[in-house]
């Protein structure tokens, strides 16, 4: 087994309070090896994408432990958070991914600009190259909202490897996308992953992109169950 | 700091249309604020203009002359009529080490030494009684302008020269040239020529009073040494009684500020500038409102894209940043295209030298129009900060609604 990026303990989320209380993560464990292409299953409210959230630092769990490249991140404050965040952790999201009002490259280039407060040639040039692996050369200088649905994602990934994150967690990357576009995306993080062993953890209903992914991990009941 | 620019810079002009309703709202603000500025400012430049222009701001006149009561103590009631002494001239004495400490004080531009009195011009058989007031040649003009005012002839007032306004002219029959006998209350008598006309306006200067030169009302009001008032004029009228407290520490000499004699005018014109100033802060409030009520649905709106920047790592200052940068440029193009068109408008408006009775006295040089930029971009500073904090806040993972 390969060194260890994440590692959570005995996590609990619980939404709510007195009677509308929702006990969604009960005591999960869950860690992920550097360089670990995992996908997160389990049926419709088992608590991916809170679970998702939480390892994004994005929510804070109830109460648990979690580690990430060694770090604390139960005590780290909510600005240490935003920048850790910024530099180790890239997203796919499902809807409302990229800013509508932003080219292609804008968008992928957003992680490093927003650090270094302007947008640096060093960073245009890494944004390109990251458009051009995903197959959008001639997409590059395209307002976001013109691109189709599966070019979106495929921006959306760039995006979430600017800041070359050691993890990329994905929220039904492909849930809007149709089989040709789903097949397309997920190759690209295939081959990202197998040539820069990037960690994913991908969260999907769908069992093909769940057997591309060399791990599944199933959620059930706030646990993982297998 | 350049990048939330660019961001702000970006979401104003991805709804060009809503940016422009907004800045042209803004504009609007800021129109009303210059133009009640210049109104309000040539209002009272007018009225002062009209009423105080034309006085001496300071000036120090020696005390009347009390004559003695020679009424013993008594008892009971007793009613008692002192009449003003008016064969006595009251006067000011060894003034003139005082003239050049006088006229160094900041903000005196003119000080005139005067020699006033009564005296009865004459032509033929029509008699006027008139004002009489004695200035040295050089200082004809310092007080009141008599050179703007001139009709005829010239204000240089040699001896035996007397400058008098047109209604007099007109009532007593003379033109320019021609010989008047001017007989002072002290019995004094001289023939005068008159060598200039004026015409200021106002009734007093122009059928009341007569200008001759110092000398000349040496000879005719008895007075071989000292003055009868000294007139100070200041760059700012505004600061009349603070010279005139000035004037009174250094010199020991009784200074009069004008205000003294215009409680009445100055509370309208006080009571005017409060009136303009509530119309301009309403402005101000309306452009307040305006934007921050435009950014916060701007904020409502762009929650999804707020929280998609916030979990890419930009941090809370950051979105505030771009809020408030937003503001800031409203607040700048509103003001300068509210500051631009305001000027443009008030360029239509005769300026003070063309101004002609009925129209709005407008002065364009009082528009404020840095002040009011400056107010502006701050106003819609200010008013982004609540929408912008409320971006800030955004739920990332809400916003993003997965
Ligand atoms: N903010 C919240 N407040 C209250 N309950 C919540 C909140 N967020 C999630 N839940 C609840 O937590 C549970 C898990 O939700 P979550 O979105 O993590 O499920 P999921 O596994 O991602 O489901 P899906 O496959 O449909 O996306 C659900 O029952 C949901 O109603
Ligand atoms: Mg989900």
């Amino acid at each position: 087994m390969s060194a260890l990026l994440v590692e959570v303990r005995d996590l609990w989320k619980t939404f709510g309070e007195g009677e509308a209380e929702t006990q969604v993560l009960k005591g999960l464990d869950l860690s992920l090896g550097v360089g670990e292409m995992s996908a997160l299953l389990g049926p419709s409210g088992s608590g991916k994408s809170t679970l998702l959230t939480i390892l994004g630092t994005l929510m804070q769990p109830t109460s648990g432990r979690y580690t990430m490249l060694g770090e604390d991140l139960m005590r780290a404050s909510e600005q240490d958070l935003t920048a850790f965040r910024n530099r180790h952790i890239g997203f796919v999201f499902q809807f409302h991914n990229l800013l509508p009002d932003f080219t292609a490259l804008e968008n992928v280039i957003f992680p490093t600009a927003v650090r270094e407060g302007r947008e640096t040639p060093a960073a245009r040039a890494r944004g390109r190259a990251l458009l051009v692996r995903m197959g959008l050369e001639n997409r590059i200088d395209f307002p976001s909202t013109n691109l189709s649905g599966g070019q979106k994602q495929r921006v959306a990934v760039a995006r979430a490897l600017m800041n070359s994150p050691e993890l990329v967690l994905a929220d039904e990357p492909t849930g809007n996308l149709d089989r040709a576009s789903a097949d397309q995306v997920m190759a690209l993080i295939d081959e990202i992953n197998r040539e820069e062993g990037t960690t994913f953890l991908i969260s999907t209903h769908d069992d093909k992109i769940a057997g591309r992914c060399r791990r599944q991990i199933l959620v059930g009941d706030g646990q993982v169950t297998g | 700091m350049l990048y939330a620019f660019k961001i702000a810079a970006r979401y104003l002009t991805a709804s060009k249309a809503q940016t422009s309703l907004l800045i042209f709202g803004v504009a609007v603000g800021v129109f009303i604020f210059i133009f009640m500025s210049a109104l309000i400012g040539g209002l009272a430049e007018f009225i002062l203009s009209r009423t105080a222009g034309d006085l001496s701001h300071v000036t120090i006149e020696a005390e009347a002359i009390e004559p003695p009561l020679l009424l013993e103590e008594t008892s009971g009631v007793v009613l008692l009529a002192r009449e003003k002494d008016t064969s006595r001239q009251a006067r000011l004495t060894n003034t003139d080490a005082f003239l050049p400490v006088i006229g160094q004080l900041p903000g005196v531009t003119a000080v005139s030494q005067q020699i006033t009195g009564g005296g009865v011009l004459r032509r033929g058989a029509q008699t006027m009684q008139v004002s009489v007031i004695g200035v040295e040649p050089e200082n004809v003009s310092a007080i009141i302008n008599l050179k703007r005012y001139l009709v005829e002839g010239t204000v240089a007032l040699g001896s035996g020269k007397i400058l008098v306004g047109k209604k007099l002219a007109e009532e007593l029959g003379f033109r320019l040239g021609q010989t008047l006998r001017l007989q002072a209350d002290t019995g004094i008598d001289q023939s005068l020529v008159v060598s200039g006309i004026y015409e200021t306006g106002s009734g007093g200067p122009d059928r009341r009073q007569a200008f001759v030169s110092l000398t000349t009302a040496r000879t005719l009001f008895a007075m071989p040494q000292g003055i009868s008032r000294i007139e100070i004029k200041l760059t700012n009228l505004y600061d009349a009684d603070g010279t005139a407290a000035r004037i009174e520490a250094a010199t020991g000499l009784p200074a009069k500020s004008w205000t003294e004699d215009a409680a009445q005018l100055l509370d309208a014109l006080k009571a005017q500038a409060q009136t303009g100033l509530m119309l301009k802060s309403f402005a101000l409030v309306t452009i307040i409102i305006g934007v921050a009520s435009a950014l916060l649905l701007s904020t409502y709106r762009r929650r999804p894209e707020i929280g998609i920047m916030r979990a890419m790592g930009a941090p809370r200052g950051f979105v505030v940043l771009v809020f408030v940068m937003q503001g800031a440029l409203i607040g700048l193009f509103g003001g300068l295209l509210g500051a631009g068109s305001g000027y443009a408008v008030l360029l239509a408006f005769p300026s003070r030298e063309e101004f002609q009775p009925g129209n709005l006295p407008i002065d364009i040089a009082q528009g404020a129009y840095g002040v009011a930029i400056l107010l502006t971009v701050i106003s819609a500073t200010l008013a982004s900060i609540l929408p912008a904090r409320a971006a800030s806040r955004v739920d990332p993972v809400t916003a993003i609604g997965q």
